[in-house]
């Protein structure tokens, strides 16, 4: 178990002119779970390899447990990686998948046999063990991927993406069960993917990255509730933020017709603001209340419990087109027009050029 | 020989699968042309293979008949008697899998660690190195056939083993193959090894060499089918039984007593052929793909 400590950690991959991780500075705690989220291409992937020791580090240091671990052969940072292709060895048994790491670093059959079982155990892998990779279903493979990290007993394990090729269903109990692993472990944890809800449901805290550059790490309500910027705002949450254009008129933010009051002394004297609002902050008004946005109703989701309403505005209609979560008394149809107001106290609002929260 | 080589391994690293899915799903036309196609090259293929095995058991008056006899009318096993007691067959069957097994052996042991190296380690000139490697396979061997008769006579090898072997143990071919081969391996699953703690040889061992058996053994077999065939250069190195292989030793049947004796030779050649087509039977159900099935994805 140890501490992970990215200082100002870069990669500048042969041939291009950006870096790939761009001065990414980051302290991950011992035991922590830390999610490392971002669109494809974002660098959360090569920031994982760095760590691992697959991609050298070319500016900044990478520390784990205080120890710079330049030069440091990925085999001696004792540092267990599950990839997203779990690149199992098809010639070998899943015991003997599990127990490579541990015979190659010199440790006696039947002690490697009895760490292999405990954690077949643990991974309910007992009776798979005699079975090669070939024989077995994903989430079998997976669990086995998992068991090859977890048998070392590492300082740091390190997840790319694991569940990616897990269908829809599976993903979500194997979601939970890596979660409760890692809190029964305690194993300093990075886990690299692009799927917000994982980021959302699985770590302590979440790093957003895009193009290189880590945006904001805070835990997921933060990340939710208080979002550095316009890119973390539309990356976390599901459907995405509202992200409108509004002009600043006399203290508040107006668009398509509606008002909500800004805080003066937040804005300065911006004459035009982004306001973020998410779907389930707003409220269905009275058809007749003048102070909302007119949507006209393009698609309605209902969902069960929820029902998203997916509509563009009645005064500009090339608009991005806005959604609305409403419980499931509102089931508006296709074409209708629905009166909707922001709940003032719900709204970010972001600088309309930077994009950075106001 | 070398040509036929190549085909049989680009269709072990790939081409022949994707190949059968076209075929089966284009047209009747195109199926029939198919069918058409591997009948003339059965007959371009087992015709002579059944020419040269009836042959060798005709008497020797009934080789020259008109019309062709395709039958043995007079069935005789005497051109195997005297193939094998004419000339000192079993000295040359002797020299032969010497000769094939050392050749063998260094050219696999060869391919596989330079391809390895020239795949998986990082270091200054590769790239150079292997378009090096790449131009030697251009050079066809009879372009080095008289400089080299001239170095190793001059060294006083002829009729020696290592006069045979040492000039034939170069191995662009299996370099080239193998290096192929290694790179098509997902990296995900080296880089896991690296991380596991695998050292070189391990990694190569354990890891690398259990998901390249098919291309490693179509490998094996063209290079102990080739050097078991070997003619020129075994035949410029060598006078009589002492070192000579089986085909020289065919030759000499051959020029026994001035007239030609085809059966004789056909039983010769028959008896050359076996060892090879039963390594090939033995090995060739291991050549199937697939070996890396649930290594990576899902």
């Amino acid at each position: 178990m140890a501490s992970v400590y990215f200082d100002g950690a870069t990669r500048l991959h042969k041939g291009n002119t950006k870096p790939s991780v761009d001065s990414v500075t980051l302290d991950i705690e011992d035991g922590e779970f830390l999610v490392l989220v971002g669109p494809s291409g974002c660098g959360k992937s090569t920031t994982l390899r760095m760590l691992a020791g697959l991609e050298p580090v070319d500016a900044g240091r990478i520390l784990i447990d205080g120890h710079d671990q330049k030069g440091v052969r990925p085999r001696d940072r004792d540092v267990a990686m599950v990839f997203q292709s779990y690149a199992l060895y098809p010639n070998m048994s899943a015991e003997e998948n599990m127990a490579f790491a541990l015979r190659n670093g010199g440790m006696s059959k039947a002690e490697a046999r009895q760490r292999v079982h405990e954690a077949a155990e643990i991974l309910e892998l007992s009776p798979l063990l005699g079975r090669k990779p070939g024989q077995m279903s994903g989430g079998q493979r997976q669990r086995v991927a998992m068991g090859r990290a977890i048998v070392r007993n590492p300082k740091v394990f390190c997840m790319d993406e694991p569940l990616s090729n897990l269908d829809a269903k599976l993903r979500v109990s194997t979601r939970a069960q890596i979660a409760a692993l890692q809190r029964r472990l305690g194993v300093t944890t990075v886990y690299v993917t692009h799927d917000q809800t994982e980021a959302m449901t699985m770590g302590h805290r979440v790093a957003v990255l895009k193009d290189g550059v880590l945006q904001q790490v805070d835990t997921p309500e933060v990340l939710y509730d208080h979002p550095v910027n316009t890119f973390v705002a539309g990356f976390i949450g599901s459907p995405a933020i509202n992200l409108i254009d509004a002009k600043v008129h006399d203290g508040r933010a107006e668009f398509f017709g509606a008002t909500t009051p800004l805080e003066r002394d937040r804005i300065g004297d911006a004459a035009s603001v982004t306001i973020g609002v998410r779907p389930e902050s707003w409220t269905v008004a009275d058809a007749l209340d003048k102070n909302g946005v007119a949507l006209k109703v393009d698609l309605v989701e209902s969902l069960g419990a929820e029902v998203f309403i997916y509509g563009s505005p009645e005064m500009d209609e090339e608009a991005k087109r806005i959604t609305v979560r409403t419980d499931k008394k509102h089931r508006p149809a296709v074409g209708d027009i629905v009166r909707v107001t922001p709940v003032a106290d719900e709204v970010h609002v972001f600088d309309a050029s930077s994009g950075e929260r106001l | 020989m070398s040509d036929t080589s190549a085909e049989v391994a680009v269709d072990v690293t790939g081409g022949g699968a994707h190949n059968a899915e076209a075929m089966s799903h284009s047209g009747p036309a195109m199926k029939i042309a198919g069918y058409a196609a591997m009948v003339v090259v059965f007959l371009v293929v087992a015709l002579p293979l059944y020419w040269i095995l009836v042959t060798s058991f005709k008497q020797q008056q009934d080789i020259y008949t008109q019309p062709a006899e395709w039958w043995p009318k007079h069935f005789t096993t005497t051109p195997y008697h005297a193939a094998t007691t004419q000339i000192a067959f079993w000295d040359y069957v002797r020299n032969s899998v010497i000769i094939t097994a050392i050749l063998s052996v260094t050219k696999i042991v060869l391919g596989v660690i330079s391809a390895y190296a020239l795949a998986m380690l990082r270091f200054p000139g590769r790239g150079l190195l292997f378009v090096v490697i790449i131009a030697a396979l251009m050079v066809p061997n009879q372009i080095t056939v008289i400089s080299n008769y001239a170095l190793v006579s001059q060294m006083g090898w002829r009729n020696t083993y290592q006069g045979i072997i040492i000039p034939l143990a170069g191995v662009a071919f299996g370099t080239f193959l193998m290096r192929n081969q290694f790179l098509s391996l997902p990296g995900e699953i080296i880089e896991s090894a690296r991380m596991d703690g695998a050292g070189p040889l391990k990694m190569l061992w354990r890891v690398v060499l259990p998901m390249s058996w098919p291309t490693l053994i179509a490998f094996s077999i063209i290079t102990v089918v080739n050097e078991w065939n070997e003619y020129l250069w075994p035949f410029l190195m060598s006078d009589d039984q002492r070192t000579g292989t089986l085909p020289i030793g065919l030759t000499f049947l051959q020029n026994n007593d001035g007239t030609s004796q085809w059966a004789p030779i056909m039983a010769g050649t028959v008896l050359a052929m076996l060892p090879v087509l039963i390594l090939f039977l033995a090995l060739q159900r291991h050549m199937i793909k697939g070996l890396t099935a649930g290594a990576v994805k899902g």
